[in-house]
């Protein structure tokens, strides 16, 4: 639109035609205070505390609902202004507590803040307060009903938002109060409850101190906690998450996991399990000593060296005299980039195999394939914001990847995108949808041959004929399309519906998985067959040469996947497992007995199905207790920061290099840190005998230090940026905390379209579930239980009368 | 859609919902209309009234909560058989509002908004009923009642006990 100029305290000031002028304000630095105003949600007006002057207007205005207009003066502060502001402060003060040193919200509170500003200590009203107690609405959602000052961003936040519509107003004037949509006669316990999606947006919008979290409330207060800003371990949205921690005996406690600043890729959003469940990190049943099975079937605490010794001579043993193909190495979904990557590393050239695999969510491998020799062809998470429009094929974001669901309603609700959908089961998000098509079950192969021209299938897409026939051909008509793909399309089915969407101008594609790091598994080859990077085993690539050089028994064949290990354990042909961050053996219902006769070494936090069969486990710490990168599914790149620590466990980057050392590898081979001897040029880790050392030739040429520690994450994000195609890093943008859009497909020149076995196990994780680690998460499960009390809900079912 | 199998509703009642949410341009602007309708024949607006309004009306039980607890003659708890509404607003409180009020509370025994233990009568303090050139009036039900005394109020009660008044709906 066109732009505007008009004067505010002086400053002349231009901005786009229909801008508000809160927001225009706002980007000039000038700061107009408000309670109700929320960005991207509907406008209320309720708090009157943005009032402004505005020339030839009668009355103070509301700059949360004025529109910028030409030749328009405003004043912002004026003594009229700021004793319009204190009487409203003072009238919601006349209800407030004044609770402050105990309030949650005490220290980051919007009301606190003003009251200081605009000094309303001294009241007028002498009418006792209004006083009633807390309520537990959820095991994650409190509230204190004397705080609200009635700003109703929470209401909007929750309908409008979050699509569930689970809080309302109710009765009148000053006695109007937020309440949850299970009132309390209706409720078994007589008390009101409120039955949603739990996902805290309620409490992250709330100004002041009414809405409060069960894992936060009264623990500490804001200014105690450091506040660590890193990628959340859960879903495969990537979203950043703000940890307060605070130090304990034994380590650095979280207390808090919360949206604190809203500067990530996820925007306003978070969901419960980026705010709630960090608390697994103090589950009673954490590992924190390693333990090794004695004869006697039983574990023993031993000490970390003595623990290391045993790995490293076994392995080194089995390596030697039963060959490295006798050994399988399964990698984890929330292990960051370097030490997915350092992991097939040390199994590929020390261990000198490669059956390595990982619980694959998504068949990355087929999308990689697909968009082989592509350009500006995959989808930033960020595109769902702002995508024109949107097909999803399969998946539920607003179960598997709330992030994603957030940001297309939100894009549907300001945007007015288009949002077509696709799926088997009647998803919550077709509520947003403009078109939406029920598939048979298993119609998704269906589905990709009619899209692609074969009219045949459609009677086994779907049984609404005409219906399918005109999503067909509305999706054809539509450009910059952004298609959505769930873990249901595999292999041929997902190159085929990727081969349809090419034949779209500017369509992007992203495919969903389950879990933090899901894509960067696969990214760094966590696959039998894939080196990282999607490059075949065995092909001649610069990355495959490197490796085959360091290779010592010439491992140019494809190794076991997942369920080959296992097959070939039962046959006793697996002479050792080596499991990090990973539960395969629940996941895939692997019997205890295959593994008996197998020298098995765990890295794992708890005592998980996979972890009881060990013969070692080393107490590993997880995602938030490390640093390094993480890609979540649609290909973003995030830094991953240390926010808790706990004393006894080591990263799993540490141990994969100190076994190495036990195993008496050149450690420079496998990480790549310091600088080659002063007589040598480098060759000691060079490729080939003699020749200069490549590592050290590309830090030259970016001006990069060589790093100083083995146990530097870095020195292998340098050599993943170095050799992964793809993965050209900005680092500025890595380490200031932002996101990047990496598009690592495959070699064109490499790809062979082979039957090979995709192995996707979606996780099937539920709003309350994530995997294993979802288990030790007290709150999840209190979550999950609170879930179970009451019927399913008719949530998807109504429409609702908020427009 | 607008029909529900199995309404709490008279087969009257119900057939007048199911028209009342076709004639407005949105199906919610019959949610007012509904709610009073649904009180009349009820006595109140009971959990169940409310989950099949906002059946009828393809609302969410929540919404209709909302409304419903907005308006202070809608009532959630069951009132007596004659709901006997006292108005104190400025021309009844000059022309003696108050004191009708307090010899309705003596004579019932009961309190603002609280219903007698026969049931027969309830007692509600109400802002204007329109009656202002009758000061001070009540509302019993429907059915207005003006130039009170609290002779007159007796009287009237009796009349009522006897089952002589009109319960005018």
């Amino acid at each position: 639109m066109a732009d505007v100029n008009f004067i505010v305290d002086g400053k002349q000031l231009t901005a786009p035609a229909g801008t508000l002028l809160i927001e225009a304000c706002k980007s000039a630095g000038i700061e107009i205070p408000a309670f109700c105003y929320y960005p991207g949600l509907s406008l209320q007006a309720a708090c009157r505390m943005c009032v402004v002057r505005i020339e030839k207007m009668p009355k103070l205005q509301t700059a949360c609902t004025t529109p910028v207009a030409e030749g328009m003066v405003v004043q912002t502060e004026t003594p009229e202004i700021a004793q319009a502001r204190k009487a409203t402060l003072q009238l919601l003060l006349g209800n407030h507590p004044l609770d402050c040193p105990v309030c949650d919200a005490g220290g980051e509170c919007e009301l606190q803040d003003m009251t200081f500003k605009y000094g309303a200590a001294d009241s007028f009203y002498a009418e006792p307060k209004n006083h009633r107690e807390e309520q537990k609405w959820s095991p994650v959602v409190y509230f204190d009903r004397p705080r609200c000052i009635l700003c109703y961003r929470c209401v909007r936040m929750c309908g409008e938002g979050m699509d569930v519509f689970a809080l309302g107003i109710q009765n009148r004037g000053s006695s109007s109060v937020i309440a949850p949509n299970v009132p309390a006669q209706m409720s078994p316990d007589d008390l009101p409850h409120v039955d949603c999606e739990q996902c805290g947006m309620c409490i992250d919008a709330c100004p002041v101190g009414a809405l409060t979290s069960g894992t936060y409330r009264y623990k500490t207060r804001p200014w105690e906690m450091n506040h660590v800003a890193t990628v959340c371990t859960h879903c495969g949205d990537g979203c950043k998450t703000t940890l307060g921690v605070r130090s304990t005996s034994d380590g650095s406690e979280i207390v808090r996991g919360d949206n604190r600043d809203k500067s990530g890729i996820n925007g306003d959003f978070l969901c419960n399990k980026g705010r709630y469940a960090f608390d697994f990190a103090n589950h009673e049943g954490r590992i924190t000593q390693p333990l090794v099975r004695q004869t006697n079937g039983e574990f023993k605490s031993v000490s970390w060296e003595v623990a290391l010794d045993l790995v490293g001579k076994k392995f080194r043993e089995l390596r030697d005299t039963r060959g490295g193909k006798s050994i399988g190495v399964i990698g984890g979904n929330r292990l960051t980039n370097e030490e997915a990557y350092l992991l097939q590393k040390f199994a590929r050239t020390v261990l000198g195999t490669n059956n390595i695999d990982h619980h694959r969510t998504a068949d990355y491998v087929s999308f990689a394939q697909a968009l082989a020799g592509q350009t500006n062809r995959t989808a930033s998470l960020r595109d769902t914001l702002t995508a024109p429009s949107v097909l999803i094929v399969g998946g539920d974001p607003t179960i598997q990847a709330p992030g994603t669901a957030w940001n297309l309603r939100t894009n549907v609700r300001l945007n007015r995108a288009k949002l077509y959908i696709a799926n088997s089961e009647p998803i919550k998000l077709r509520r947003q949808a403009k078109a939406f098509v029920q598939l048979s079950p298993f119609g998704y192969s269906a589905l990709t041959s009619y899209l692609a021209g074969d009219d045949a299938s459609a009677s086994s897409a779907a049984s609404d004929a005409t219906g399918l026939s005109a999503f067909r051909d509305v999706v054809k008509s539509e450009e910059n399309l952004l298609i959505l793909i769930g873990s249901e399309l595999r292999g041929a089915d997902l190159r085929k519906l990727i081969a349809f969407g090419l034949t779209l101008p500017g369509a992007k594609f992203a495919l969903l998985s389950d879990y933090a790091n899901s894509r960067g598994a696969a990214d760094m080859g966590l696959l039998p067959d894939m080196l990282p990077g999607y490059n075949p085993v065995g092909s001649s690539s610069p990355l495959a040469t490197e490796y085959t050089a360091n290779t010592t028994s010439g491992s140019l064949a494809p190794g076991l996947d997942m369920l080959e290990i296992f097959d070939a354990a039962g046959k006793g042909d697996l002479s050792a497992l080596y499991v990090v961050n990973s539960n395969p053996v629940a996941r895939y219902g692997v019997d205890a007995a295959a593994l008996k006769n197998t020298f098995v070494v765990v890295q794992e936090m708890f005592l998980t199905e996979t972890a009881a069969l060990a013969d070692v486990i080393l107490p590993a710490a997880n995602l938030y207790e490390k640093a390094g990168s993480v890609t979540n599914s649609y290909g973003d790149l995030q830094q991953v920061k240390k926010a808790g620590d706990r004393a006894g466990v080591r990263t799993d980057f540490e141990m994969i290099v100190r076994i190495a050392d036990k195993m008496g590898t050149n450690m420079r081979a496998l990480v790549p840190f310091g600088k080659g001897l002063r007589a040598d040029m480098g060759q000691t880790r060079g490729a080939q005998s003699g020749e200069a050392d490549r590592h050290s030739i590309w830090l030259t040429a970016q001006n990069l230090e060589p790093r100083l520690s083995p146990f530097d994450p870095l020195a292998i994000l340098d050599e993943i940026q170095r050799l992964v195609p793809g993965y050209n890093i900005l680092r500025l943008q890595l380490l200031s905390g932002n996101d990047q859009h990496l598009s690592p497909a495959a070699p064109a020149e490499l790809v062979q379209i082979t039957t090979r076995r995709d192995l996707v196990l979606p996780a099937n994780d539920s709003l309350f579930t994530s995997g294993t680690l979802g288990r030790y998460s007290t709150m999840l499960s209190d979550l999950q239980h609170n879930e179970s009390l009451r019927p399913s809900s008719l949530l998807t079912q109504i429409q609702t009368a908020a427009d | 859609m607008s029909t529900v199998a199995n309404s709490i509703f008279s087969p009257e009642l119900a057939a007048r919902f199911d028209h009342l949410v076709t004639i407005y341009p949105l199906r919610r602007s019959a949610l007012v209309p509904m709610l009073l309708y649904a009180q009349d024949e009820l006595g109140y607006v009971s959990d169940a009234a409310v989950a099949e309004i906002a059946e009828r009306i393809e609302i969410l039980e929540l919404d209709v909560r909302n409304v419903l607890s907005y308006y202070s003659m809608l009532r959630t708890k069951p009132a007596g058989k004659y709901n006997v509404q006292v108005c104190t607003n400025i021309s009844c409180m000059l022309r003696g509002g108050y004191e009708i009020l307090d010899h309705c509370k003596k004579t019932l025994g009961v309190g603002h908004k609280e219903t007698a233990p026969d049931g027969v009568f309830s007692l509600e303090e109400v802002e204007c009923i329109g009656a202002c050139c009758w000061a001070p009036a009540m509302q019993i039900n429907y059915d207005f009642h003006d130039d009170l005394t609290p002779e007159k109020v007796d009287v009237l009660f009796q009349m009522y006990r006897d089952g002589q008044g009109k319960d005018v709906k």
